[in-house]
């Protein structure tokens, strides 16, 4: 029997012929299990979707609360059957609700990781690595370059520039999902107190997180806010927003970026930022050899991002690997927002809500 | 170095100009001596070395890491000194350096550093520092450091520590020397101001107000002289002796950076005691060259025989500061005027048609009109076969003493209308800073024949020259009339019948190779939106190879 027979990649995503579901498929399908809820990986539009309490709550807050047919909840460490398929639910530590969903059928363990970072994040539940026979690993961040410095420096960055800059709005670019969030926790655990402003599109998935028991302190819509409340505050946007005809608004403003992509300058450079800050929700590369090593797996699948190198790591200890050539993954973090459309220019200033 | 690391790389991306100082003068605050004072030096460009080649760095890295993951990290990140700090491997727990080095620790080892021990050196460095300390190590000892921020902006940041303005520091600064303790201990009112023992220091240039319509009705003719303005390089030339009696000549450019290497020819043939004020050109068979001509020599590494012989340099001076040691500046202008024409004189009698200083001749005038003519044409007013590289006229009061900086009134330069091109907006891209939300790079093009008739061919790019409310309403247009986009840059409609006419405005024009329509611009800037206009009422690109033939 080979892992090919419980798993392969298609192109609507990574389908399990034996049970008849796919994993974070890109097309809509019959049935779905999705990893977490980041647009890229959980898409609207299956007749059933498996996937935790929190991401589906998450995809409803997103696209409604009619984005599939029908759903059913699965806890970390519970497991699911499906066609004699056990499924089996484990924290990915990406984001809140993301799990890593472990395949069991006669024998064979295979571990869909999605997207995945096994270092502390106070918004959700830790990285655990699940022994299994085939690890399949993303690799956003799959270059030795790829190193990220402890969140608390990076938050120590954004504070001190707050101090030496009293009277500029510093407006940081994160995604809405997750990084935001955990941007704000971060901030929380340095001491910082003072009200963080947010843009209209991360309202709703902040008062999840908040919902969820997880505190982050006070936060406050920056539209509307009058321009001294803004000087020498934080204000948190999607990373779209921050070159948007939206950030006209603030008092001579510092253009940050918490991603993982600031680390390589001229990445920082291109978006005209000023003050990059590497903030990652993925595994940097350390924490992707780490991770994979720590499954004890014997062969390693590789998704999306830097597949050549990770392989090419795995040759070198003698890990049996092959990249997946999925598409369609890592869209939400490597491009901006859609911009609106060149026909109609007011619509940005109008739809920022 | 960790610190000063974090600072050079929020240098690198910051834009705004007090923001700069602000961030350099709090990290001076919170850095002690002499940590600072090296810091100081780098920052300024005084301290410099390039102990190791990239071949070095390479080496060190293929000994702790995988050749095909350093290439294909390399490959993503394109520099390799930034490649090595980031992918740069921490050492093993029992081997990590206890202390993360200073900048001054390096700088005093490197002082005397047998060169065999460098790659071992190098990477105990590396192994303390944090990537951002790595980078900024290993820009530094390869030479290769660019700094965000300018000399002068470093001054000024170091005088803000103290309230003081900017030039107190210049003033001080030729004497002066890493780590420059007795500088910080001054600006903080903790000692005396250091004394100078620079025999031919930098003074502070004095500058002029653009010279509005409006403003010339509120002036008397009869209180100012006025001077060609030449189309050069503003230097100020310093000649003095050392205290061992050895000849010092030093050139200086108008922001008080140290010029002299690249014109050993002028440094050789300037032979004065004092300080004046000119410009410097080419001067060829007998004739001012072209801004153009001169650029050629500007911003070479080396200085090549060749280049010495076909790009002869000159000063043509207009203002003398300093005459045999007695500081002329708080006299005024006519007398310092009639000082430097004794010793122009003088100079001309010792050395003849070989001089490579001049006279800048003063233009003769009773009534604006008068001056107004000779401004539109300066070869039938005296400038004769030099007018070529005349851009206006300036004027001085006559009783005006030399103040640094640029105060309003004394001096003026009235600049001769710049050439103006109707041209068509082609492509827009994002700006920095507080413009990162607007379209404020403008490429613009003018027609030209291709095989399937007319076409419209980049000519060039602008950034600057329109007002907030036009910037806005580009803008907007640009956003409302984009047909492609490649990454931040937009492409917006441009044919014959819709687009965005822009009348650019600029000094010169030459041929250039890197772009395609074969013509280059200098100092291009938007002058007026032509809402009215159809583009395929824009110039053609005829018209300005026109423009440089006449040239």
């Amino acid at each position: 029997m080979r892992p090919e027979d419980l798993l392969r990649p298609t192109p609507r995503g990574l389908h399990c012929p034996v049970g008849d579901f796919y994993i974070d498929p890109v097309r809509p399908v019959p049935r779905a299990v999705i990893t977490h809820g980041h647009s890229d990986h959980a898409r609207p539009g299956h007749e059933h979707v498996l996937a935790t309490r929190e991401t589906l709550d998450l995809m409803a807050i997103r696209y409604g609360a009619a984005f599939a047919g029908a759903t059913q909840a699965i806890a970390y460490g519970e497991s699911v059957t499906v066609g004699g398929v056990r499924i089996t639910a484990h924290p990915a530590g990406h984001v809140l609700g993301s799990a890593q969903m472990a395949l069991s059928w006669r024998g064979l363990t295979i571990v869909a990781s999605g997207d995945y970072k096994e270092t502390f994040d106070p918004t959700c539940a830790r990285f655990e690595p699940v022994p299994c026979d085939v690890f399949i690993s993303e690799a956003t961040f799959g270059l030795p370059v790829f190193r990220h410095p402890p969140a608390a420096r990076e938050t120590a960055k954004l504070l001190n520039s707050l101090t030496v800059f009293p009277d500029r709005a510093h407006l940081v670019g994160a995604y809405s999902l997750g990084k935001a969030q955990r941007v704000i926790a971060l901030l929380r655990a340095a001491g910082h107190d003072a009200p963080i402003f947010l843009h209209g599109a991360l309202a709703s998935i902040t008062a999840y997180y908040e919902a969820q028991g997880i505190p982050l302190g006070p936060v406050r819509p920056a539209t509307g806010a009058a321009k001294a409340e803004l000087a020498g505050a934080v204000v948190i946007a999607p990373p779209s927003a921050l070159t948007d005809v939206w950030s006209r608004r603030f008092p001579d403003p510092v253009a940050a970026f918490a991603s993982g992509w600031m680390r390589v300058r001229a990445r920082a450079r291109q978006r005209g930022i000023e003050l990059p800050l590497v903030i990652s929700d993925h595994a940097d590369w350390d924490g992707l050899l780490a991770s994979i090593t720590a499954t004890g797996c014997r062969e390693l699948w590789v998704t999306h991002g830097a597949e050549e190198a990770l392989v090419h790591w795995a040759g070198s200890i003698g890990l049996r690997a092959r990249p997946l050539h999925m598409v369609g993954y890592g869209e939400e973090e490597g491009e901006d927002a859609p911009a609106p459309s060149p026909a109609a220019p007011a619509a940005s200033e109008a739809g920022e809500a | 170095m960790n610190r000063f690391a974090a600072l050079l790389d929020r240098l690198a991306y910051e834009s705004g100009r007090n923001a700069k100082i602000r961030l350099m003068a709090d990290y001076f605050r919170a850095t002690p001596d002499p940590e600072r004072g090296y810091a100081l030096a780098a920052l300024t460009g005084a301290l410099s070395f390039a102990n190791a080649k990239p071949g070095l760095v390479r080496a060190l890295i293929m000994e702790r890491a995988d050749p095909v993951l350093f290439a294909l990290s390399y490959d993503y990140v394109g520099d390799l000194s930034e490649t090595v700090a980031l992918m740069w491997p921490a050492p093993p727990a029992h081997q990590r350096p206890n202390h993360s080095p200073l900048l001054s620790e390096i700088v005093e080892a490197l002082a005397r550093l047998p060169k065999r021990d460098l790659p071992a050196q190098l990477a105990a460095w590396l192994d303390g520092l944090d990537d951002t300390g790595r980078w900024a190590l290993l820009k530094l000892i390869t030479g290769s450091l660019r700094v965000g921020a300018s000399a002068r902006l470093a001054k000024t940041a170091v005088a803000s520590l103290g309230d003081l303005p900017p030039d107190a520091v210049e003033l001080v600064w030729p004497g002066l020397a890493a780590p420059y303790e007795e500088l910080f201990a001054w600006v903080e009112g903790r000692a005396e101001r250091p004394e100078t023992g620079d025999p031919v220091p930098f003074r502070p240039v004095m500058l002029a107000h653009a010279l509005e319509a409006g403003d010339m009705a509120a002036l008397d003719p009869a209180h100012f002289s006025a001077e060609w303005k030449w189309d050069g390089i503003r230097v100020q030339v310093v000649a003095g002796r050392a205290a061992d009696g050895a000849r010092v000549v030093r050139l200086y450019s108008r922001t008080g950076e140290d010029i002299s290497p690249a014109f050993p020819d002028l440094v050789e043939a300037l032979d004065f005691s004092g300080a004046l004020d000119g410009e410097l050109l080419v001067r060829r068979d007998e004739r001012v060259q072209s801004f153009n001509v001169l650029q050629q020599r500007l911003n070479r590494k080396s200085v090549t025989p060749r280049m010495l012989r076909d790009f002869p340099a000159h000063v043509r001076a207009y203002d003398l500061l300093v005459d045999e040691g007695e500081d002329l500046r708080e006299r005024p202008f006519a007398e310092r005027r009639t000082r430097l024409e004794a010793m122009v004189v003088r100079l001309a009698a010792a050395h003849g048609a070989a001089s490579r200083l001049d006279l800048s001749p003063l233009v003769p005038f009773g009534t604006w009109e008068e001056l107004a003519a000779a401004r539109a044409d300066p070869a039938a007013a005296g400038a004769g076969e030099d007018a070529e590289a005349v851009e206006g006229v300036m004027l001085k009061r006559c009783d005006s003493f030399y103040l640094p900086g640029r105060p309003k009134g004394p001096w003026w330069k009235w600049k001769r209308d710049p050439h103006t091109v109707d041209a068509v907006l082609m492509y827009a891209q994002r700006g920095h800073g507080k413009r990162s939300s607007y379209y404020s790079d403008y490429t613009f093009g003018v027609w030209s024949a291709g095989p399937d008739g007319d076409v419209l061919v980049p000519v060039g790019k602008a950034y600057f020259g329109f007002t907030d409310e036009e910037l806005k309403a580009i803008d907007k247009f640009v956003r409302a009339n984009t047909v492609n986009r490649f990454g931040p840059v937009r492409e917006v409609l441009h044919d014959a019948e819709a687009g965005l006419v822009l009348e650019v405005a600029f000094e010169g024009l030459a041929r250039s190779t890197r772009h395609r329509s074969g013509v280059a611009m200098r100092f291009p800037r938007i002058a007026r939106l032509r809402w009215d206009k159809p583009p395929r009422e824009a110039d053609r690109l005829e018209t300005l190879e026109a423009l440089i033939r006449e040239a």
